[in-house]
């Protein structure tokens, strides 16, 4: 019996901890992360993925860290009326509560300028997110072929 | 350079002035309707430039006449739209099966600084064999562009590189060499592969 009360404590106190723990950085789930596979390293990578905001206060993401290349960062490519596209660092990106972005060929992309070491088909790299709390948010990349269109095709 | 920019320039005058129109132009007709007039391609027949194929040989628009072609801009150093352009044509190409064989397909780089003969083998190998990679002298590279209509400008990036940018459409003509419509960047795969097949009906078309 009072293992069992105990053990009710103890649920409580976690759920409650864990509903605290669940705001601002911490409430960041990544899924669907993939990258292209690299011809040798001269060239930037790009890595794609869901970011989802499941808490109730903004995040932002300030930053990336990798192993994989010096300078990873955010860039936004956008594309105007004339079919011309450009791409530039999107700089800090808000994720709004309840709100999603996503990462994908053709808009915002994981740039991963100075490679350190080529980009292998079946391999993975890990990429940590920044936040503006403080909190990091570590994802483990898939790296797919280099004519891969998605997480899976 | 300068007259690329000039071009540049005059492109944001007029797209400017004609928002209004092209707005009501893109609302009717659809991003299935040919370019404005100002925009379109030139036929084939009627542009001149000399280019290298990733397999060292001389090329031209004249390489082209005969068969459909797809053909658009882009370079090796470019980790986003490029790629995703290229697989998506591979794509295309897979769902067109053996009649991918009645197509020429070109990539046309527009960093020939860094995109030798040799680099273009090298990347169009990981893409559909169809897709062949041209190359070229920079001024021949800007002649090409000037036919097709299609702009770029080399951007230097924070870390002491530089990327470009560059019209991304690519580009239908059939078989005789004449402009028929431009698959956009944004537009969604399932119109590429109809419009692809209607480049290819215009070759019929003339041959019989």
């Amino acid at each position: 019996m009072k293992q069992m009360l105990f053990s009710v404590v103890a649920g409580l106190t976690l759920s409650l901890a864990t509903s605290a723990a669940h705001a601002g950085s911490d409430a960041v789930v990544v899924e669907d992360a993939w990258a292209r596979a690299s011809i040798g390293t001269s060239r930037p990578g790009a890595a794609y993925m869901e970011i989802r905001n499941t808490g109730d206060e903004t995040v932002t993401v300030t930053g990336l860290v990798t192993d994989l290349a010096k300078m990873p960062e955010i860039h936004r490519t956008s594309t105007d009326d004339r079919g011309v596209s450009s791409m530039a660092p999107a700089g800090e990106v808000e994720i709004a509560p309840e709100a999603t972005v996503a990462l994908e060929p053709g808009g915002l992309h994981a740039m991963l300028m100075q490679l350190q070491r080529p980009m292998k088909e079946g391999e993975s790299f890990s990429l940590t997110l920044l936040f503006s709390d403080g909190g990091e948010v570590r994802v483990e990349i898939p790296i797919r072929s280099i004519s891969a269109r998605g997480p899976e095709d | 350079m300068r007259r690329r920019k000039f071009l540049g320039y005059a492109g944001a005058v007029t797209a400017a002035g004609g928002l209004t129109l092209f707005a009501g132009w893109w609302r009717v007709d659809g991003p299935g309707a040919p370019a404005p007039s100002g925009a379109r391609p030139l036929p084939l027949t009627k542009m001149e430039f000399k280019l290298t194929d990733h397999e060292g040989r001389t090329v031209g628009p004249e390489t082209l006449i005969g068969k459909p072609t797809l053909a658009f801009f882009g370079f090796t150093f470019c980790p986003d739209v490029c790629p995703t352009t290229l697989s998506d044509i591979s794509g295309w190409l897979d769902a067109l099966g053996e009649d991918a064989e009645r197509l020429n397909v070109v990539f046309i780089t527009v960093d020939p600084e860094r995109d030798t003969a040799e680099i273009m083998e090298d990347y169009v190998a990981y893409f559909h064999p169809a897709i062949r990679g041209w190359t070229g002298p920079e001024n021949q590279i800007a002649r090409a562009a000037e036919g097709f209509r299609a702009t770029y400008e080399k951007v230097p990036a924070e870390n002491g590189g530089y990327t470009m940018n560059h019209t991304a459409s690519v580009f239908l003509f059939d078989a005789a060499g004449d402009f028929v419509s431009t698959i956009d960047y944004h537009e969604p795969r399932e119109f590429a592969v109809p419009k692809i097949r209607r480049a290819m009906k215009e070759e019929t078309k003339e041959a019989t």
